[in-house]
């Protein structure tokens, strides 16, 4: 099983020269410190900044620079500020290439829930309908179990959605896998060490396994 | 120019009254009208209904308000970190609207530039979309959503003139530009106030046309929600 810092490290890999990429709060910001330092790439945060540069020193501290987590950080040279109309004007315009997220579920069809439990937790969307009813591309951080031992990759998703048929690749603590437009889970990859029979096993929606799978690797 | 000055926070919300409909600048607690909120509080309106991304925290910002049970209703599109605000929500003291936050800012900036009404693709497929007019264009479909305005839009910017023209700074711009365009009465607190023609006219972000009220906000906390640095 992959801890949340390799899960970030392997979505590190889909990353894409030139790319402008738009990380949701929790493990996708974590993939920010394993991009591949010979790739050029733009961080968008969805609350107004291009160009999201490292945490910054204790001194450097500006509360009037946060990401969309509403964490401090600071700008690399050669970034824009901008309001939120603008921001969600590029990012529903499909000049934001990439968008990696976090879900709560995600079904065989590409559905994906991660914004709300009925009568218990309610939180808001904030920008992920935004994002999923518009990114050229979506690839979905998350555990693949719940922490009762609940599959999170269903035949539908149980909760309310935040989009349909719009995630196209998912990294969990198990798997990658790919979203097949007739629908289903195609097993691409295994963690280390995790049989296709335990992620068969952990996967409720229908799992598409071609051929030998292999192991991944990490950027 | 037409001088849109008043004296304090005190005088600019003087005619704020219980049930107005507020919109109010800020992503977390970055470019809140700190100043606004607080004399709001003093006069303890009630029945608010606030137009805001975010509901503060329990003890900062619209949380302070949420606490004197001073809204009616939130139209916001992310409200964690308030339990007070979930308390409320999940026993029915509170209503709430939930919008997309692209949605929200884009239904603020039509109604503050007379577009009654506008086309998305988010949340096609999800609660969002219950009861609202769905149109395919190009092969994709996408959901009618309104214009927004308020009788009030508070805002907050780095520094601004006299006739109201407004310069933020870093992410504290957010919300802020778009309210300040559809508030019937728009109040703009600034860190600092400067005289007609300190400003570079190519560097305005808001055009004092939109800004109705503006004072030099008397001390800025600017808290910081999630300080997270490097060490090293």
């Amino acid at each position: 099983m992959l801890t949340k810092e390799q899960i970030a490290r392997r979505i590190a890999k889909e990353v894409e020269h030139g790319q402008y990429i738009n990380l949701g709060i929790g493990i996708p910001t974590l993939v920010a410190n394993y991009i591949p330092a010979h790739l050029d790439v733009v961080l968008q945060s969805e609350n107004g900044l291009l160009g999201i540069g490292p945490f910054p020193k204790e001194a450097d501290v500006d509360p009037d620079l946060i990401n969309a987590g509403k964490q401090t950080i600071t700008m690399l040279p050669g970034s824009a500020i901008f309001d939120s109309a603008q921001s969600f004007a590029m990012i529903r315009g499909g000049h934001v290439h990439l968008t990696i997220l976090g879900a709560m579920e995600v079904s065989e069809h590409g559905d994906i829930a991660n914004w709300k439990v009925p009568g218990k937790m309610v939180k808001g969307m904030g920008g992920a309908m935004d994002l999923v009813a518009s990114a050229k591309h979506i690839v979905v951080a998350m555990q693949h179990c719940s922490k009762d031992g609940q599959s999170k990759l269903l035949p539908t998703c149980s909760l309310p959605l935040t989009g349909i048929r719009c995630v196209k690749k998912i990294v969990t603590d198990l798997a990658v896998l790919e979203i097949d437009p007739a629908g289903g889970f195609v097993l691409l990859e295994r963690a280390p060490g995790v049989s296709v029979d335990e992620i068969n096993a952990k996967t409720a929606g229908k799992l598409i396994v071609n051929g030998e799978i292999p192991e991944m690797t990490f950027a | 120019m037409i001088l849109k000055t008043v004296k304090n926070a005190e005088d600019a919300v003087s005619d704020i009254s219980n049930g107005a409909m507020l919109m109010m600048g800020g992503f977390g607690l970055s470019g809140i009208p700190e100043n606004c909120i607080a004399a709001l509080l003093k006069k303890e309106v009630q029945d608010l209904t606030i137009v805001s991304n975010n509901a503060g925290v329990d003890d900062f910002g619209i949380g302070l308000f949420l606490q004197k049970r001073m809204v009616k209703k939130m139209i916001s599109s992310y409200v964690g970190e308030n339990d007070e605000f979930e308390r409320q929500l999940l026993s029915g003291e509170l209503e709430v609207e939930l919008v997309p936050q692209g949605t929200l800012a884009e239904r603020i900036r039509a109604g503050g530039a007379g577009i009654p009404a506008f086309f998305t693709p988010a949340g096609v497929g999800t609660e969002v979309a219950m009861g609202k007019e769905i149109r395919e264009f190009n092969g994709k479909l996408y959901l009618l959503e309104t214009g927004l305005t308020a009788d009030f839009a508070l805002v907050k910017a780095w520094k601004g003139d006299t006739a109201g023209n407004l310069i933020f700074k870093g992410t504290a711009r957010n919300f802020n530009p778009m309210m300040a365009t559809a508030g019937k009465i728009t109040i703009a607190e600034v860190e600092e106030l400067v005289p007609l023609g300190s400003l570079d006219p190519n560097e305005i972000h808001t055009p004092g046309i939109y800004v109705q009220r503006i004072f030099q906000g008397e001390k800025y906390e600017k808290r910081i929600e999630q300080r997270t640095v490097t060490t090293g």
